[in-house]
């Protein structure tokens, strides 16, 4: 289990959302059957965090809960079970340094003594506020490894000098494109292409309709239960 | 070897467009209502004639899984949940279904919604899969407009609605029990079983959770046959299988295999072979980290099949093949996997919330060598008190890693001891007769 606590309170700020922030939960909250509104509760705190600054405070909190008229306790438990709700301030641009065994294995440790070196401790964020990090749990890129979230998007295939071009770019306020940062194309492998070459997959022929369905049963034996029968 | 003509994902890697109109053109939604007119019962036949077994670890026929659903839909409605909530690590597959092949999926959540008589389907993907998540979101938006989904969808008369939900980062989530009371607002915490889902799930609906790539394999094995799909692999570990090979190999991919595909075959022809060469590996985990790893030897001969690795006392779980070359320090990279399942247990159930802790210390131990002989057998056997003694598998998966590097490494472990007894304590990359 992770333990998770709040951030001291008294520095936190009244909250409230903001048009398109309430825009967006309702359009999440249309998802679900009227009596469940509920479960659009960790979409509403992602964005709650998001209009935060990257961070889910108790007044925010406590605005998701009165949203969605859900105990406060309720809301709590959620933001402290969820790894994803940060219960700390962080960066402007938040790395999350996956440092689980795939990406162990090429190279994640050199990529976190960097991040180290140069923003300082874990869950520590720079001075001006532009940068922190943390060590994250399997992020689901492995053949992309090692790889770091930052804010919304994966960089993947990173090297110690790619990941130090990264930064510098965010320091300079530039946008790097999210992606892999050595020349393949996304989970392909590098270099020659060992699969999909074959270019009549892309001809259309594929589009055309079917001249009969395999396995298509024998004309009607009875009604059968498809509430959908053919016209 | 798969040819390509035979591959499921033509769009793995993302080298044509998501959207509808080139999906179109790769053969997505052709002939969909053409395959629904047979009925819900037609439709799971074909889907257990193919073989399929569950890609999502557990290798669970899903056409029979499929038929467990109520036959009439009474009050309570029915539901599909694809457990989009891709977090074993190694695996990385399902993200690139969603990313490059969304409509294949869509396309699938239709026909496997109208086969277990559900009107709605909420997919749930990981929290940090946002760029998957925002492609996912424009695809459903471009079927709704091209009434593929939504009312009548595809001209069938089915009523069909399609939702994309988030989590926000817990590994437990891709439980399916506690993928559901994530989806009904809650932590995710596992459910006690029974009631299954298929009696009681979502909102307490009857309802069906299956893998993404489950689901979007089902239309094109309607469309070529469920003998095409059965025709890959061996008897019982059918089909195609979107394998992720990561670790110490040449270049590390994705890539849609035939199931039962020799292990060095896959790698060698796909990935460039192992780092210095097949006589540099030292051990492969084949299915995820919840599988036990197996040493060269047994990766000499090993087919990539549930049945083959299961004799082999592993598994194909996801089929995330992560392989480890000579340089590999085995222990630690197991301590670090000890140390996500004491991150990611949600604390319920004592012998897996007390128990992941306590063998992750004391192998951190064990990777300085700072251990006993006899805790090894100690470790070896609180890892068989957590198996099996939790309300969900993730005990059972934080106890085989460990006792797969005890049945293949414990002369390592023994080792280590013996040389941080001699006062020659382990140091990280760099061999002992070096450090001399």
């Amino acid at each position: 289990m992770s333990h998770r606590r709040f951030h001291d309170p008294e520095h936190h700020k009244p909250f409230s959302f903001t048009s398109a922030t309430e825009e967006q939960i309702a359009w999440w909250e249309r998802k679900y059957p009227t009596e469940r509104k509920w479960s659009a509760v960790i979409p509403a705190l992602w964005l709650a965090q998001k209009q935060n600054g990257g961070w889910l405070s108790e007044p925010a909190l406590r605005a998701v809960a009165d949203r969605l008229v859900m105990n406060y306790i309720r809301v709590y438990e959620i933001a402290t079970f969820y790894t994803m709700f940060n219960l700390e301030p962080v960066g402007k641009y938040h790395l999350q340094v996956c440092g689980t065994t795939p990406c162990m294995l090429r190279g994640a440790e050199k990529l976190k003594d960097f991040c180290e070196r140069k923003i300082g401790p874990k869950g520590h964020v720079s001075g001006g506020g532009t940068f922190s990090w943390v060590e994250v749990e399997c992020l689901g890129a492995c053949v992309n490894a090692p790889m770091i979230q930052i804010n919304d998007y994966f960089y993947e295939d990173l090297s110690v000098e790619a990941l130090e071009q990264l930064i510098e770019d965010f320091a300079a306020g530039k946008e790097p494109k999210p992606g892999t940062y050595v020349k393949r194309q996304t989970s392909a492998p590098e270099g020659r292409p060992t699969s999909l070459t074959d270019e009549s997959l892309y001809d259309g022929s594929k589009a055309q309709a079917l001249t009969s369905i395999p396995n298509a049963p024998k004309p009607a034996p009875e009604g059968g239960p498809a509430p959908a029968a053919k016209a | 070897m798969l040819l390509d003509r035979d591959r499921i994902f033509t769009n793995l890697y993302g080298r044509h467009d998501f959207r509808l109109e080139a999906a179109k053109q790769r053969g997505a939604w052709n002939s969909t209502k053409e395959l629904m007119q047979f009925g819900p019962e037609w439709i799971c036949d074909q889907i257990k004639a193919s073989g399929l077994r569950g890609r999502g670890g557990a290798g669970f026929p899903t056409g029979l899984k499929w038929t467990f659903m109520p036959k009439v839909v009474k009050e309570r409605p029915h539901y599909l949940v694809v457990n989009a909530d891709e977090s074993e690590p190694g695996t990385c597959k399902d993200r690139d279904i969603m990313r490059h092949d969304p409509h294949l999926l869509i396309e699938g959540c239709l026909i496997a919604s109208f086969a277990m008589r559900a009107k709605a389907c909420y997919i749930y993907l990981r929290g940090e899969y946002i760029r998957e998540r925002e492609v996912l979101e424009e695809a459903i938006k471009e079927a709704y407009a091209a009434g593929l989904v939504g009312k009548n969808a595809c001209g069938s008369g089915w009523d069909f609605d399609i939702y994309c939900h988030h989590g926000a980062g817990a590994y437990i989530c891709g439980e399916e029990t506690a993928l559901l009371e994530s989806l009904e607002g809650k932590k995710g915490q596992p459910r006690l079983k029974p009631p299954f889902p298929a009696n009681a799930g979502l909102y307490g609906c009857p309802t069906t959770v299956n893998n993404v790539e489950s689901i979007a394999v089902a239309p094109t094995i309607l469309r070529r046959g469920a003998s095409w799909f059965a025709g890959f692999g061996r008897p019982n570990n059918t089909g195609t299988k979107v394998f992720c090979i990561s670790g110490h190999v040449e270049r590390p991919c994705n890539v849609e295999e035939e199931m039962s595909i020799p292990l060095k075959t896959l790698i060698e022809e796909h990935c460039g072979g192992v780092k210095g060469g097949w006589g540099n590996l030292k051990a492969v985990i084949p299915g995820g980290s919840s599988v036990p790893m197996i040493p060269r030897d047994i990766c000499d001969t090993v087919l990539m099949d549930f049945d083959a690795l299961r004799d082999v006392k592993s598994g194909l779980g996801t089929a995330a093949v992560i392989v480890m070359d000579k340089s590999t320090d085995v222990i630690r990279a197991v301590a670090r996997l000890a140390y996500f399942y004491k991150h990611e247990s949600c604390g319920q159930c004592t012998p897996c919330r007390e128990g992941t802790g306590w063998m992750w210390r004391v192998l951190e131990r064990m990777v300085k060598g700072e251990s006993e002989t006899a805790e090894i057998d100690t470790l070896l056997d609180v890892a068989s008190q957590v198996e099996g003694h939790t309300i969900c598998a993730l005990g059972d998966a934080a106890a085989w890693p460990i006792q797969g590097l005890i049945r293949h490494f414990r002369q390592e472990i023994e080792d280590r001891i013996v040389n941080y007894r001699q006062g020659r304590p382990h140091v990280q990359g760099v061999t002992l007769t070096a450090a001399e």
